[in-house]
């Protein structure tokens, strides 16, 4: 097997507070293989952006990691000093964010910003960059590259400007992207451009990419794989078709059936009871426990089994079996 | 009978800058139009819903419903009542009073200073009825407990908070309620149990809701009747069936293909082309015709009416 790009081995993550210590990753294990998109899912406080922000070392203290290991590439990168890790931000791993202006400046034309970023990575000369930067803006479709390359963030609509920081993103040529809720603040039509130019560029290129997501359309549509999280644990991890046509974690099928969308025609949708317990507050045993149909004894008392490299799909004791999903 | 028409409504938005700035600049007034000449009815008891992207008009007819925003030109028409024209005060009165909003973001509605009681309470104090017990019932029927009342807003998570600005809408017994994507900000599991409870209340109660989401799923789901909104005109109108399985008007049937489908793995369809124009200054004719692979000349410089096709109402010239 070849080394996957991305690769993540019990990756946990602490907050520690004056009530205690938060952990909002917890042992979670998953690789990007090249030109592989990885959709991560799950309710708001899963820990899909902690995880995602913990690869890029992008942490904010007190929160750091605490166990588990990171390698981009086979090279551990998880315990990298801050200007190792910035240098490896932008030339190895591109970035897009929800709210594009996090990732742009302000005050800088777009041209300017997308040759200082490869300048800064890539061995060429100024002029050469300029001519990469409008080549890159018209690959994302922005129309005019030639005198748009000139203009500021703020001149660009909302969709446009994701497709400035997808330029920039890509323009070093990282192995790894990560995109955190990309097309979140975009309206249906916007959206379906920046998912299809996301995944034509990164086929193109191999790029292994994160894609975090709570939608799960755009996991259908885009994702090569998907990792279910829930309360800082990987709660399912496999093929999407497989996840998402026949889960077998019980929260993972619970998700399914409360998305409108899987029930098209159906007076009401599936409920799932309660909601995603706090970090503060996480029950013994399964996370899940308190909101699962499928809970016994063993699920109160002891951790649920985790997803080791590869092994297993879902971290459960008892999981769907195939006939039940159906 | 219709529970509520809409007629020829229109609402413009005056976005010039200062005159003095327009003075020394040479510009001209800029007007908005974020409604343009939208008529429907809904009937009573059932679900109405306005879909469209960002910027279409949609939260501007709900506040035009319920009295919040006054019309440019046009009626809103309920249980007869022109809200906008009737002297009648106490006609005027009766009828607002039979209308609530929920919004979308459940932590700004609610003051985060006065206890749930309080807060569910407040429509009915207001008009000075009796509200003794009132919210410790509609805790219930919203699904919290009767203890919840003495607490306060930030005491509860946003399925928690929109379930509160449920019961408050409720306490008034309106006939319609007017509901702003209620939903958008709640995770999905938490948005089935919203709309679950949304559906059983309607049923319980016999309401009427005004529907207002960019999610085209939630609206399939919810609604008897479904309008698409572009550049604040009403382009299509019909049953959820006959919009999802024959959309007939070329912006409809972009949006259904680019909406992103559970079933469609790793699918690569072309993505819509172009951007939503500047509301300003629309492109003449049809709105639509800058994007739309149908257009003709005839597309840009006449404005198609809304017109019967079937089993719809759709505006476009050559629909059929
Ligand atoms: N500084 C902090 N102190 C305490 N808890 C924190 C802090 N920062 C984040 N958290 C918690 O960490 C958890 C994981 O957050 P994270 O942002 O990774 O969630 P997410 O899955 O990305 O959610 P979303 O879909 O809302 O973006 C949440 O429960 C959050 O409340
Ligand atoms: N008070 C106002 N002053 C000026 N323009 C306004 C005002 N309210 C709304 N608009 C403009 O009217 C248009 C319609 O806005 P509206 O809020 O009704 O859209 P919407 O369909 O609800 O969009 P969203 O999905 O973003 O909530 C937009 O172009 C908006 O900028
Ligand atoms: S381990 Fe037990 S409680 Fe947790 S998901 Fe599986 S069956 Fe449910
Ligand atoms: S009226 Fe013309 S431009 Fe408008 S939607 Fe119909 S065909 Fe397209
Ligand atoms: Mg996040
Ligand atoms: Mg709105």
């Amino acid at each position: 097997m070849t080394t996957p790009i991305l690769s993540i081995r019990d990756l946990t993550v602490d907050i520690p507070t004056r009530h205690g210590i938060l952990r909002p990753v917890s042992g979670v294990s998953y690789d990007i293989a090249a030109g592989e998109i990885l959709g991560v899912v799950g309710e708001s406080g899963a820990g899909k952006s902690m995880a995602g922000n913990a690869v890029i070392g992008l942490l904010n203290p007190p929160a750091h990691i605490s166990a588990g290991e990171i390698h981009l590439n086979g090279k551990r990168i998880d315990h990298l000093q801050r200007d190792q890790m910035r240098r490896l931000r932008g030339k190895e791993i591109g970035m897009v964010f929800q709210d594009p202006l996090t990732s742009l400046n302000p005050l800088l034309k777009i041209g300017d910003q997308l040759t200082e970023t490869m300048l800064a990575h890539l061995d060429i000369t100024a002029q050469e960059a300029r001519k990469r930067a409008i080549a890159a803006l018209e690959e994302v479709g922005i129309p005019g590259a030639a005198e748009r390359v000139d203009s500021y963030p703020h001149e660009f609509s909302g969709g446009m400007r994701q497709r400035v920081v997808i330029a920039l993103a890509l323009c070093a040529e990282p192995s790894l992207v990560i995109a955190d809720e990309p097309t979140t603040a975009l309206d249906v039509s916007v959206q379906a451009q920046i998912i299809a130019l996301l995944k034509k560029l990164c086929r193109e290129r191999g790029t292994a990419v994160m894609l975090i997501t709570h939608d799960m359309g755009v996991i259908a549509e885009a994702a090569d794989r998907v990792a279910v999280m829930y309360a800082g644990k990987l709660v399912e991890l496999g093929p999407v078709r497989d996840v998402l046509t026949t889960p077998l974690h019980p929260y993972t099928d619970g998700l399914m059936g409360s998305t409108p969308l899987a029930s098209r025609g159906k007076d009401r949708l599936h409920q799932i009871p309660g909601a995603m317990p706090r970090l503060d507050a996480l029950p013994q045993g399964c996370a899940f426990h308190p909101r699962c149909p499928k809970a016994q004894d063993q699920c109160r008392h002891d951790p649920a089994p985790r997803i080791e490299d590869g092994a297993g799909r879902a971290a459960c004791f008892f999981p769907l079996a195939r006939e039940e999903v159906a | 009978m219709s529970l509520v028409s809409i007629r020829s409504l229109t609402r413009i938005f005056d976005v010039s800058k200062p005159w003095l700035n327009r003075l020394i600049e040479r510009k001209p007034k800029a007007l908005l139009t974020a409604v343009s000449d939208v008529s429907f009815e809904i009937e009573e008891k059932t679900v109405y819903a306005l879909v469209g992207e960002s910027g279409s008009g949609k939260s501007t007819i709900g506040k035009m419903l319920v009295g919040l925003l006054g019309p440019s030109s046009g009626a809103v028409e309920i249980r007869g009542v022109d809200l906008a024209r009737e002297t009648d005060a106490q006609k005027v009165d009766d009828v607002r009073a039979d209308i609530q909003m929920i919004f979308q973001d459940p932590f700004a509605s609610l003051n985060p200073r006065w206890r749930v009681r309080d807060i569910i309470a407040e429509p009915v104090a207001a008009r000075g009825g009796e509200t003794g017990g009132l919210a410790e019932k509609l805790l219930e029927q919203v699904g919290l407990s009767a203890r919840d009342a003495g607490k306060f807003p930030h005491e509860f998570s946003g399925g928690q908070r929109q379930r509160i600005c449920i019961a408050r809408a409720l306490a008034s017994e309106p006939k319609l309620i007017v509901c702003d994507e209620p939903t958008s900000a709640l995770d999905v599991s938490v948005q089935a149990q919203v709309l679950n409870l949304m559906s059983d209340l309607k049923d319980e109660f016999g309401l009427t809701y005004l529907f207002i989401s960019h999610d085209l799923t939630v609206v399939q789901h919810m609604a008897d009747r479904i309008g698409v909104l572009y550049l604040g005109r009403l382009v299509e109108e019909a049953s959820p069936d006959a919009l999802f399985d024959d959309p007939k008007h070329p912006y409809t049937q972009m949006l259904l293909a680019a909406a992103p489908q559970l079933g469609a793995f790793g699918r690569d369809v072309p993505p819509p082309t172009g951007e939503i124009p500047d509301p300003i200054n629309p492109p003449p004719g049809c709105a639509y015709n800058p994007r739309c692979p149908l257009a003709t000349d005839l597309c840009r410089t006449e404005r198609p009416e809304l017109r019967e096709v079937r089993d719809a109402r759709v505006a476009c010239h050559f629909a059929e």
